[in-house]
Order: structure tokens, then C-alpha cells, then sequence
């Protein structure tokens, strides 16, 4: 039986992981090679790195961060955050990511999901959509409205609508987050992860809100996820991956317990 | 020196990697003259199974692995390696290499597990194996261990004693095979942390007999 999957995201900001992040274990917390080797250690089943550096200059050090991440940890990765073009994904997969992430451009271009896929596969093309309630209207029927360029710029695009077309494009997995859950530790938005996981047959992860592991346990049941992002609750330590996963698993969920 | 065998079927430098990371020196090579002189060969693979024969037949690499099949020589297939190895593929209705005798079938669709959720394909994520047959491919690994699969398709040996281990994913699948001086994961070895580690050192130590 297939398990549900645990995967911590890193933001990455000039070849440095970004946020105040407190371990009690010795680790170089900025260095994110560091921290994909202990998150690998602690079982994550996969890891999702987010490049949010601001100049296209400098993209080279992540392609670097990419190469020594896929030198250092030996499960499957993505990488996501400004990519544009069919190029900057084979930069990112030659590297040595297992899958690539498209949010804002793929809005812009859904093409790019096409030809990422036709070029490398379905399996390496993950689309990222960040998503707003803002309630049912003519154009947003789900009421769930897609949101670009880091949750500043509405696209009169409906949530659902946009998941199955980037399914039919090719998107071998689904990156769902919830600007409305995001940030707050609260719990994942159910509803709208329910509503894209029934009518997708691609995997979708479910992303932000995640505060404790009661909130996974939500997630990966009633939200009927495949997989579950997290960030703050393992960056500070609140949560180890071994005590989530024997949580999950202690509530009947298919989680790996060995690594 | 082990060949990892290029053919356009998808990236092959985590395989690269990992056998680096055990200290085995591998090359990526489409040379058959690299692929003779080695020691063993992994035949890796991510994609579509016609797209990977075309390619395989163009380039002649077909005959040099069924040559050096024949020969004795260890080999790994691992994900679209394994399914090209088969007799014939469901997918775009391919005539494979031939080595295992045996077809690769596509999941149905409208797969379900127990509690009833509708299962997805392909076949994503972390999934144990079944042990059916010892093997020295097996070495050092536990009955917990899970392994990383992202698949459509998988392979139906005729002789069901070459099914090393299976997988559940709705219905009962071959995740490993064992025919002769062949072996092939269904699953993604190099991705599959320690325990695909540990299988990878496995099949790099081992002196099929005969």
C-alpha cells in the first residue's frame, strides 16, 4: 500500500535557507545542503526547495545548491521558484532534481506545462498554485480563485478549473497551497484540498497551515491528500519527522518507518 | 567500471551519483564498446516504452545488451530498464528486448485500496516489497523497508519464479526480478534512501553462479 508522504519545504534565498530556524543539533541551519541531509536522516520522504532569490543573476548558486543536494541525499527533491522556461527546468533537472515546480509562469504560459512535460516527462512537472477563497462567482464557480506572484496579483481563474486543465497539459502532481492557511499553524484548509484531490487523478500535496500533526492526520483523511508539506512546525523543532510519522501512523495512516 | 546505459530515456545522474556515493566508478556511455569492456551494466530509464526501443534499435544498443545478456555478464534494470527488458509493452503496443520472457501491463483503471479511495496512477511514492524468492539483491534489507516508484506499468514475467518480490498498489504487482545474471526494480533504487542504497551496493557486489 502506497504511504503518504512527509515533505518538508525549504525556502532558499541566495544559496542560504531563509527564516529564523532554531535546532538543538549541531547543523549549519542557513547552510540548505545541511538541512536536506537532516531532514533525509530524519525520514522526510521527499524534499521541496523553493528559490525565492530576487535577481536572475544570481540563480546560479542555486543550481549549485541543487548539485550538492543531489550529491548529499538520495530521495526525490523539487525545486520550484522562478521558472520561466523549458531551459530553466532542464538547468534544475540536469542538476540533479528529481521534479521541477511551475506556479506564476505556467498561469502566464500554460504551455510551458506542456512542453516541461512532452521534454522530460510528466513525473518531473509539478504544478504549484497558490489559492484564495474569495467565494463562488460567475468567472471562480469553486470559489477558490488562483492567485500569482507570491499571492499579489488575482487572475479571475478559477482553482478547479485550472487544476484539470494543467492536468490535461501534462502536470504530473499537484502543489496545492492555501494563501489563506498559509503562515497561520492553524490547520490545512480541508475543503479546498478535498475539492482538487476528488476530481484530479494526479497526486496533490497539500500545502500551508500545518501546525501540529493533528493537522496531517486532517489533511491526509478528510482532505484526502497524497502527500503533506511542511515547513515551521520541523524547521523549529517543534515536531521531529520520527514523532509526526508514529503519530500518523498510530491514527491507521500509511506512513514509511523505515529509513 | 559499471556502464550506465544512456538511450534519451530520461536523466541518469542520480543513478550516476549514487553509485558514486558507494565508490563504484560508473560511466554514462552509449558506446558498445564502453558497455563491453565493463564489468556490469545498469539500464536505467524514465518514460514512454516505444519512444525507448526506437532509440534502443537505432542506436544498435538492443543487440550490445542482449549480447551481453547472453554473455553472463550482472545487469540492472531499474523503472523503464525493467519493463524494456520484457518480451512485449502494453504501452504504444512496443515489442521489447526480450531478455525476460513475459509482457509489461499498464494498471487498470478505477483502482481502489481498501478503505475504498479512489487510487491514483501512476503509481507515486514510498511502497513496500514482498520478498517471494531469497536473493543476494536482498542483503541487509528488512520487511519495513519502502521504496520510491513513480509508474503506469509494470512487468509479468511468464515464469513466476522470477519474481524476486511484489508490491500492492490496488492489485498485486513484480517490483523485483531475478532471471539469470539479470536483475531489474520496478521501483527507483537510487531514490529510495538507505534501504535502495543498500539493494544498489548489493547488485554491485554480486557474482552471479554460473
Amino acid at each position: 500500500m502506497l504511504s503518504k508522504r512527509i515533505i518538508p519545504c525549504l525556502d532558499v534565498r541566495n544559496g542560504r535557507t531563509t527564516k529564523g530556524i532554531r535546532f538543538k543539533d549541531n547543523i549549519d541551519i542557513g547552510d540548505p545542503v545541511e538541512m536536506a541531509r537532516y531532514y533525509y536522516e530524519q525520514g522526510a520522504d521527499e524534499i521541496v526547495f523553493y528559490d525565492i532569490t530576487a535577481s536572475h543573476e544570481r540563480r546560479g548558486i542555486m543550481i549549485d545548491v541543487v548539485r550538492r543536494v543531489a550529491e548529499t541525499i538520495f530521495i526525490p527533491f523539487s525545486v520550484g521558484g522562478g521558472i520561466q522556461r523549458v531551459d530553466d527546468m532542464r538547468e534544475v533537472l540536469l542538476a540533479g532534481a528529481e521534479k521541477v515546480s511551475v506556479n506564476s509562469a505556467a498561469v502566464r504560459n500554460p504551455e510551458i506545462i506542456a512542453q516541461g512535460a512532452e521534454a522530460f516527462g510528466s513525473q518531473c512537472i509539478v504544478l504549484g498554485m497558490d489559492v484564495k477563497h474569495v467565494g463562488p462567482a460567475e468567472r471562480i464557480p469553486s470559489g477558490y480563485e488562483v492567485v500569482i506572484d507570491g499571492g499579489r496579483t488575482y487572475m479571475g481563474m478559477d482553482a478547479l478549473e485550472w487544476a484539470l486543465r494543467a492536468e490535461r497539459l501534462g502536470a504530473g502532481e499537484i502543489c496545492l497551497n492555501s494563501i489563506d492557511a498559509d503562515g497561520t499553524q492553524d490547520g490545512y484548509e480541508l475543503k479546498l484540498t478535498a475539492l482538487i484531490s476528488e476530481r484530479v487523478a494526479i497526486p496533490v500535496i497539500a500545502s500551508g497551515g500545518a501546525g501540529r500533526p493533528e493537522h496531517l492526520r486532517d489533511v491526509l483523511t478528510v482532505g484526502q491528500a497524497d502527500a503533506a508539506l511542511i515547513a515551521s512546525m520541523v524547521h523549529y523543532g517543534t515536531y521531529p519527522i520520527p514523532e509526526i510519522k508514529a503519530y500518523l501512523k498510530r491514527c491507521g495512516i500509511p506512513v514509511r518507518m523505515t529509513w | 567500471m559499471i556502464a550506465i546505459i544512456d538511450y534519451n530515456a530520461g536523466n541518469l545522474t542520480s543513478v550516476a551519483r549514487a553509485v558514486a556515493h558507494l565508490g563504484f566508478s560508473g560511466r554514462i556511455t552509449r558506446e558498445a564498446q564502453d558497455i563491453r569492456r565493463s564489468e556490469r551494466i545498469i539500464f536505467p530509464g524514465v518514460g514512454a516504452a516505444g519512444a525507448a526501443m526506437e532509440s534502443l534499435r537505432a542506436s544498435g544498443l538492443d543487440a550490445v545488451l542482449q549480447e551481453q545478456f547472453a554473455a553472463g555478464k550482472p545487469i540492472l534494470g531499474i523503472c523503464l530498464g525493467t519493463q524494456v527488458i520484457m518480451g512485449h509493452s502494453e504501452e504504444n503496443d512496443t515489442a521489447c528486448l526480450g531478455i525476460v520472457p513475459g509482457r509489461v501491463r499498464g494498471f487498470p483503471p478505477h483502482l481502489t485500496d481498501p478503505s475504498g479511495q479512489r487510487l491514483k496512477i501512476p503509481h507515486m511514492g514510498w511502497n513496500r516489497i514482498h520478498i517471494q524468492r531469497h536473493h543476494p539483491l536482498l542483503a541487509g534489507l528488512s520487511l519495513h523497508d519502502e521504496f520510491y516508484f513513480v509508474h503506469s506499468y509494470y512487468p509479468v514475467p511468464e515464469d513466476p519464479s522470477c519474481v524476486l518480490a511484489s508490491s500492492d498498489y490496488g492489485i498485486g504487482f513484480a517490483s523485483l526480478l531475478g532471471y539469470r545474471n539479470l536483475v531489474a526494480t520496478q521501483f527507483h533504487l537510487e531514490k529510495s534512501g538507505r534501504p535502495g542504497l543498500r539493494m544498489l551496493q548489493n547488485f554491485c557486489d554480486w557474482e552471479p553462479l554460473g
